[in-house]
């Protein structure tokens, strides 16, 4: 029999597991502090990135680098900019 | 405003905070930009600026430094009648700062002037990010329910409580959001949070 899998999301990072694997990573991140969120019937679970970190981040004034696709899927990093001002919009179609 | 200060080494960055890239394919499509304009189902970008709304503007200087930190702008005075904040000041900043004839914020008050993620706020987005993941599976009861306890750790996130309405089977401009809106206000929560120079 093949053990049922669990889905760990960390941090976006999408990984299908073996029901004990997942069960590790879990434990693992609730020691370390990290926010979980956790759906037993979906066997699934998010790991996030504590307030702390995201926080300390921010307060350094370095602008945290990200990677996004654009309607093509192309994907861009805020660091190949560097060397330019930046003006970051965020907006939403609601 | 891209084409007109890029010669300045200056580039707009837009970032859809939607729940598919065809949610922000027209608004893109009719705005035929010429610079990078990215797609964030995940909340990849919210989660890293603690971006609370939208519309949210930040500077980031050539040296990738932010100069100034999460504000409300907009481009044009089309929804000022709705949202009470005007275009013109920020174009006229940015402008200047482009430009090299006003300095942007002084670090000190860039770290004043920055609202920092709470506890709440990120076991919030963990909640947001498992159920962006169920609702990408099919799941969508299941995602309905994380999505509401994200609302309810962060309740003036309107990424989570607006953004996640049409993973919901819900209007995000109808009564619900006029409800929620209404509701927020008057228990005395400005829903948009311009900066206070």
């Amino acid at each position: 029999m093949t053990e049922a899998t669990f889905t760990i999301i960390d941090d976006g990072r999408v990984a299908a597991l073996g029901a004990r694997e997942g069960a590790e990573l879990l434990k693992r991140a609730e020691a370390e502090g990290r926010p979980v969120a956790l759906d037993p019937d979906e066997r699934a679970a998010y790991l996030g990135v504590t307030a702390r970190a995201r926080a300390e981040a921010l307060a350094s004034l370095e602008a945290p680098d990200f990677t996004l696709p654009d309607l093509d899927g192309r994907r861009h990093t805020l660091v190949e900019h560097r060397g330019k001002k930046v003006l970051l919009v965020a907006y939403a179609s609601w | 405003m891209h084409e007109e200060l890029r010669g300045l080494g200056f580039t707009v960055i837009t970032v859809a905070i939607d729940k598919s890239a065809d949610d922000a394919r027209p608004w893109i499509e009719a705005a035929r930009p010429t610079h990078p304009s990215l797609i964030d189902t995940t909340h990849a970008l919210a989660d890293r600026y603690n971006i609370v709304n939208v519309p949210t503007i930040l500077w980031i200087d050539e040296r990738g430094r932010i100069v100034r930190p999460n504000d409300v702008a907009f481009g044009t005075d089309t929804f000022k009648h709705i949202t009470g904040v005007a275009a013109a000041a920020h174009l006229a900043a940015l402008r200047g700062w482009v430009r090299g004839e006003a300095a942007a914020l002084p670090e000190a008050r860039v770290r004043a002037l920055q609202t920092l993620p709470t506890d709440d706020d990120q076991r919030a987005r963990a909640e947001f990010g498992l159920g962006e993941w169920l609702f990408t599976q099919g799941r969508t009861a299941a995602a309905a329910r994380h999505f509401a306890r994200a609302g309810e750790l962060a309740p003036h996130d309107f990424t989570i409580r607006r953004g996640t309405m049409p993973m919901r089977g819900i209007d995000p401009m109808g009564r619900e959001f006029r409800e929620m809106h209404g509701a927020w206000v008057k228990a005395g929560n400005p829903y948009y949070r311009p900066l206070v120079e």
